[in-house]
């Protein structure tokens, strides 16, 4: 990725991103469906669509999958 | 919900928190034990982003892990089993932790608020040092934007977050919003900027595809 398409990405915005609270709200049911191997992202395309864009609920959404699987 | 939905684990635990005897106690032990273990790892994993480190840390882990579980404790009614009890209440914690590390930054903050080191926002897209001379123009039409076509509030907010790179929920402890809030403000913030640079010819309308 250059340097324009790395700023580029950054000032995409994606309609379906559902926002935090919204993300946060369903996170443990999101998780447990990505632990089990399920199509999480097709499930909740909106959750998908932020945790890409928000670091913070990146963040969360990491370490709770790691609690769980013990990754 | 009835304890036939659910998974046998979490509807062991669910039985064992509601038991009015001693089994009570001691699921409340081990549920706690399990929160601080899983706060320990999860501030660990995450000590190369904060500027909170040491003893402080295993302060935030094992206050987050206190938190947690009184939160669990009071919201018990409310879990649905729609996902696993365990995942749950370690969200809990997880959601505790980043709180508290929002807050414990301004302790010792290595940027202040308002600081406004533009001459770093190339560091911060990670643009090679090389290149600086080359993205100069487009990154000077961000500041142009940002500086007189968004409100105040995105102004402060932008500059805090995308240039001085506080962290977002230390950002929201700092001006007593939800991080949701925030990041609301920086989305709009990226949709006026990116508008902007597409009508100025910076960027295309289109031209990296269906985004991830």
């Amino acid at each position: 990725m250059n340097d324009l398409e790395r700023l580029d990405r950054f000032l995409r915005t994606d309609p379906r991103d559902v926002g935090c609270d919204e993300a946060m709200a369903v996170l443990h049911i999101y998780v447990d469906l990505v632990a089990g191997g399920e199509d999480a992202a097709g499930r909740y395309p909106g959750v998908a669509a932020h945790l890409l864009s928000c670091g913070p609920c990146g963040e969360d959404f990491d370490g709770l999958l790691q609690a769980v699987t013990g990754g | 919900m009835t304890a036939e939905d659910l998974d046998e684990e979490s509807a062991a635990w669910l039985y064992r928190l509601g038991d009015g005897e001693g089994e009570r106690q001691a699921a409340e032990r081990e549920l706690h034990a399990r929160l601080v273990r899983i706060a320990l790892a999860e501030v660990r994993r995450r000590s190369a982003s904060t500027p909170v480190t040491g003893r402080e840390l295993d302060d935030i882990a094992h206050q987050a892990a206190d938190d947690a579980m009184l939160a669990i404790l009071a919201k018990l009614g409310s879990f649905r089993g729609e996902s696993r009890f365990i995942t749950w209440a370690y969200r809990f914690v997880i959601l505790e932790i980043s709180s508290k590390l929002g807050r414990h930054y301004w302790r010792n903050p290595p940027v202040a608020l308002d600081a406004g080191q533009w001459e770093r926002l190339p560091d911060r897209f990670g643009i090679d040092p090389v290149r600086h001379a080359e993205s100069a123009g487009i990154l000077a039409e961000v500041r142009r934007v940002v500086e007189e076509e968004l409100t105040a509030h995105q102004r402060r907010v932008f500059t805090a977050i995308v240039v001085d790179g506080i962290p977002l929920d230390a950002l929201a402890a700092q001006l007593g919003l939800q991080r949701g809030a925030i990041y609301k403000v920086i989305f709009d913030a990226r949709r006026k900027i990116r508008r902007a640079l597409v009508a100025n010819g910076h960027l295309e309308e289109t031209g990296l595809g269906e985004q991830r």
